[in-house]
Parts: structure tokens; C-alpha cells; sequence
């Protein structure tokens, strides 16, 4: 009992990551009908600018760690943000109207190309970071094993808690959400309205990388191990959760990354973790094959 | 109609289309159709089927760009080139708003949604970005009050109130027409384009948008472009048509000049025959193929 609420716990915190990332997949289907493979890239480059944010801060003798977190938060969100910008501007916008799978190879081959270019200027080696953040709750305790709530984990899933309900907010509340939802909808009528969608196009890939940008930070955070490679798998993952959940819905890939992570913690627990993403990518198949609208998905009406 | 609506007032033209052309590999869909249309006037397109009305249609509201030809708009916000414009531009910064033949609302939105996207450039201007919008500050939440009362205007206005927060697709056909003219209005236009308002409708409803038609035209004085079919409309409301006919302009007036020419007559109904008739009942004439 004590082993499956650790799991929980740490599946659940999986889970948000996972969540933060598949947003990006799920509102860049939504919104142009494209899966955006170079995301998990984006997500890896979130990493990377963290670990160097918090590399400068720990060299310019920043001791508060509250406040190293927040500015590295930041700083990520910023620059990562700016890469999520200009991946559409330079691989997805001038193939935009183009045949159907011309942005899906183009977005490939960003995958490729941001790999390869992390890897050049950062190096193949996986980078480490010491722990920041240590201690937690002991939640119960019997014969020996603790379940621990890391104060990690519980900033973890409280941000993502915060970011997930700012973001309903702005979809459902606000201009810039109901200009999203209208290009969703119909492109061309929205532009008939006003509303310019290249613009609001962009300002998709900005927010998905920023909650990609959150989810390195936080992974960077909490597991201290990064390198080039790590978007692809992480990507893929959040994409699985994102298919889970039903594409292009916003709350669909959250639940999507919490039964992802969940599924992940507790195969690895109590079959062979070596085949845990056996696990995840079976549900990939499995979705695909008998509900490919997802749990929370709407089967796709005509597209005009 | 009012004095206002005669051609020969000295109000200058507010939409000005010069020499427009628009051909699709080596089909020409219009050629060198010029016409001009006021502020506060209905302005007619009629024209049998395949005629370019919708074309004209498209390339004012930025769908297309024409091949050849020049559409100036002038009012107070200035003088903007059409032509050359990007869509979202025309309708922002030119204030051109359009409604379809076949009704393009929002279908998963709700009612008040669709009527609030069209206020869309005051909100987001007010919510600076979303970000005034998220932390829920006064001066969004005003303007956000102020869109939510102008689109109530409208649905009061329509009798729609009650639909407020269904979901435009889940409406009947005659009430999604009405609330995209209402959403069209929502964006506060100068020239207002109506694709066959009347398609679809039964004679009650035709009879109602007729009297929309008409008060939009009182109280906003917006100029408005009207395509339709349907006879008893065009030549009921216009102040001037204009009649197009395989892609030409073929005849320009006020609908009893343009009834009574023999143009528009040979156009119609082949060598002879009756005008169309401003009251026809039965199977519209603009329905006949050339």
C-alpha cells in the first residue's frame, strides 16, 4: 500500500510534465491542424536554458533558491518561448498552405536540426545539476519504507495546478482565447472578424513552448539529468498523452500526461520498468486503434 | 426612398471598384466590372447564376486578389486600397464585414462568443495582450462589459436574447442568418456585404430582414453591398443595382431604371419577354441560367 502511494505520487508528478508539454501539442493541433514534432525539442531546449540560467546564478552567488528559481523560470519561459516563436515563423508559417505534410516533414526535420544543434554547442555528454530543492513530508511510514512528498514534487504539481487553471481562464475568458478558438473553428471567417491569425498563430507556439519551457525547468529541477536527447522521448510521451486525451482538447491532455505518468510510475513499479514505455506507446496504439477522438476528444466535424 | 437614396446626390461614392477583372487560369470570372456604392445606401448585385457576383464579393473582402482593377474604400478612417490588403486588415483596419450564402458562424461557439470575436480588436486592444484579461483588471472587464452590451443590443434587437449561450450551430437556419448580419454589425463596418441574406428563408423571415436591412441602414448609416436572388428584396430595399452578367457589368441604376432596361431583360429571360418583376412570387427570375 505504502509502495503504491509513492508511485502515485511520483506518477503524478510525471504526470504534470507531461500535461505542461502535451498543451503544446494539443493547442498547435487545434489551431493549424499540425503536430508540432519539433516540440519536444523545445521542451529539451526549456532544459538546457534552465541548467545554464542556474549554472550563472550559482557562479554569481545567488543564495536565496526561492528566488534563483523564479528568476530562471523566467528567463527559460523568455528564451525558450522565443525558440517556440521562431520555429513556426521560419519551418511552419512559409508552408502554410501548402500541402498537408509539408509542415508535419518540415517539423521533423526542425526536430533534427534543434537536436543537432544542442548537441554542437552543448556537447553529447549529459550534464548533471546538484539538487536544489531537497527534503519533503514523510506521508506514512510502516516496516521501514517511507512515502515521501518531495517539497520538489509539491511545487511541481502546484504550478502546474496554477498555470493549467490560468490557462482555461485565458482560452475560455479572454480575447486572445476565444480568438484562438475562432481560428480553430474557421481561419477565414476569423479573419473576417479581425482577427489576425498569423498573429495568433504565433502566439500559440509562444504559450506551448512557455509550459514546455516550465516543464524543463521543473524535470531539470527534479531529476538533475539532461541532455540533447532528452526531447525526443519526453516529446513523444507528451504527445501519447496528448492522443490520450483527445487532441485539440485542452483538458483532455492534461488527464492525457497524468495517466501517462501514471501508467509509466506503475508499470515500472510492479512489471519490468525496463518496458515502460512499452506501456505508454502501447496506449498510443491502442487509442489510435479504438478511440483515436480520445477520452475527451470531439470527433472531427467537416473542416471547411 | 428617402432623397438620400437618389444617385444623383451629391455624396460621393464611399466604395469605388475600377476596372476590376479576376481570372482563374485562364477562366475569367470578372472582367472590367466598375461600379460604385454610397454610405447609407443599399446597393443591389444581382445577376444570373455564374454572373462573378460572389467574386466581386471575394475580392472586396480580401479572398481573392484580383487580376486586374482597383477597390478603394473612403470614409473617415481614411482612404484604404483593398486590393492590396491582407484580410484581416480589410476587416479591421478598413472596416469590411461580410456574411456568407452558406452561413459560416462559428459552430462551436456560443451565440454571445460569435457576436464578442467580432468585437474582437476593441477587446484585445483593451486586455493588452491577454495579459489585463488573466489578472481580471478593471479596464478589461469594462470593455469586455461594453462588447457583451452591444452584442445584447443586437439580440434584443433580433429576438434572439434567449440564445444568447447556445451554440451557434445548434440554432435554426433563418436565426444563424440573423446573427451573422448581427455579428457582421458587431464589428462596427463601414460597408457591410451581404451574400444572399434571403437564401432560405421563408416569406415571413425575408420580410423580417428586409426591415433589418433597412433599419441597419437608418441608424448606422453603413453602406451595404447586397447580393440575393431573390427579387422581391433587391429591388424592395436597393437604392441602386447593379447587374452583372457573365462576369460584366451589363446594367447600373435604381432598380426601375435597371428593370426597364432591355439589357438586363435580354439577359434574363433570352431576346423576349417580361422584366423581372419587382413583386414575383413564384420561382425567383435571378434563379433562370442564362
Amino acid at each position: 500500500m505504502e509502495y503504491f502511494l509513492q508511485q502515485l505520487i511520483n506518477g503524478l508528478t510525471l504526470g504534470a510534465v507531461y500535461g505542461l508539454i502535451a498543451i503544446g501539442y494539443t493547442m498547435v493541433y487545434g489551431i493549424i491542424g499540425m503536430i508540432n514534432f519539433a516540440h519536444g525539442e523545445i521542451y529539451m531546449i526549456g532544459s538546457f536554458i534552465a541548467l545554464i540560467c542556474f549554472s550563472i546564478l550559482g557562479l554569481s552567488g545567488v543564495a536565496s533558491v526561492p528566488l534563483a528559481i523564479l528568476v530562471v523560470l523566467l528567463v527559460t519561459v523568455l528564451f525558450t518561448a522565443a525558440y517556440g516563436w521562431a520555429v513556426e515563423r521560419l519551418a511552419y508559417r512559409p508552408l502554410r498552405g501548402s500541402f498537408r505534410l509539408a509542415p508535419l516533414i518540415s517539423a521533423i526535420g526542425m526536430s533534427i536540426f534543434l537536436q543537432n544543434y544542442v548537441q554542437l554547442l552543448q556537447g553529447a555528454r549529459v550534464k548533471a545539476m546538484a539538487p536544489m530543492v531537497t527534503g519533503g513530508f514523510v506521508v506514512t511510514e510502516r516496516a521501514g519504507f517511507q512515502v515521501t512528498l518531495s517539497y520538489m514534487q509539491i511545487i511541481i504539481m502546484a504550478l502546474t495546478l496554477i498555470l493549467m487553471a490560468g490557462f482555461s481562464q485565458l482560452i475560455s475568458r479572454t480575447a486572445l482565447g476565444r480568438a484562438q478558438r475562432a481560428c480553430e473553428q474557421d481561419q477565414k471567417m476569423a479573419a473576417l472578424s479581425g482577427i489576425d491569425v498569423d498573429r495568433t498563430v504565433s502566439l500559440t507556439f509562444l504559450l506551448g513552448a512557455g509550459l514546455a519551457a516550465v516543464a524543463g525547468v521543473m524535470t531539470t529541477l527534479h531529476y538533475g539529468v539532461i541532455d540533447f536527447f532528452i526531447g525526443f522521448l519526453v516529446g513523444l510521451k507528451a504527445f501519447t498523452a496528448a492522443v490520450l486525451g483527445g487532441i485539440g482538447s485542452l483538458p483532455g491532455a492534461m488527464l492525457g500526461g497524468i495517466l501517462i505518468g501514471l501508467v509509466e510510475a506503475f508499470w515500472a513499479a510492479y512489471f519490468a520498468a525496463e518496458y515502460k514505455d512499452v506501456a505508454a506507446f502501447s496506449i498510443l496504439v491502442l487509442v489510435l486503434v479504438f478511440r483515436p477522438t480520445g477520452l475527451l476528444g470531439q470527433p472531427e466535424v467537416e473542416k471547411v | 426612398m428617402s432623397a438620400l437614396a437618389s444617385p444623383d446626390a451629391a455624396v460621393p461614392a464611399m466604395l469605388e471598384v475600377a476596372h476590376l477583372s479576376m481570372h482563374f487560369e485562364g477562366i475569367t470570372a470578372i472582367d472590367d466590372v466598375s461600379f460604385s456604392a454610397r454610405r447609407g445606401e443599399i446597393t443591389g448585385i444581382i445577376g444570373p447564376n455564374g454572373a462573378g457576383k460572389t467574386t466581386v464579393f471575394n475580392c472586396i473582402t480580401g479572398f481573392y486578389r484580383p487580376s486586374v482593377g482597383r477597390i478603394a474604400l473612403d470614409h473617415e478612417g481614411g482612404r484604404f486600397l483593398l486590393e492590396r490588403m491582407e484580410g484581416f486588415r480589410i476587416a479591421r483596419d478598413a472596416g469590411v464585414a461580410r456574411t456568407f450564402q452558406n452561413i459560416r458562424l462559428f459552430p462551436r461557439m456560443t451565440v454571445l462568443e460569435n457576436l464578442l470575436v467580432a468585437q474582437h480588436v476593441k477587446l484585445m486592444r483593451a486586455s493588452v495582450f491577454s495579459i489585463a484579461g488573466l489578472l481580471g483588471l478593471p479596464r478589461f472587464r469594462e470593455a469586455e462589459a461594453a462588447a457583451i452590451e452591444v452584442a445584447r443590443g443586437w439580440l434584443d434587437r433580433l429576438g434572439l436574447v434567449k440564445a444568447a449561450d447556445r451554440e451557434a450551430g445548434t440554432l435554426a437556419h433563418g436565426q444563424q442568418r440573423k446573427i451573422e448580419i448581427a455579428r457582421a454589425m458587431c464589428s462596427e463596418p463601414k460597408l457591410l456585404c451581404l451574400d444572399e441574406p434571403a437564401a432560405g428563408l421563408n416569406p415571413r423571415e425575408t420580410a423580417e430582414l428586409n426591415r433589418l436591412l433597412l433599419d441597419i441602414r437608418e441608424d448606422y448609416g453603413v453602406g451595404i453591398l447586397l447580393i440575393e436572388h431573390d427579387m422581391a428584396v433587391v429591388m424592395g430595399i436597393s437604392d441602386r443595382v447593379v447587374v452583372l452578367n457573365y462576369g460584366a457589368k451589363i446594367s447600373d441604376g435604381t432598380p426601375e431604371e435597371v428593370r426597364n432596361d432591355p439589357a438586363v431583360i435580354r439577359a434574363y429571360l433570352g431576346e423576349e419577354g417580361d422584366p423581372p418583376e419587382t413583386n414575383s412570387r413564384g420561382p425567383s427570375p435571378g434563379r433562370g441560367r442564362p
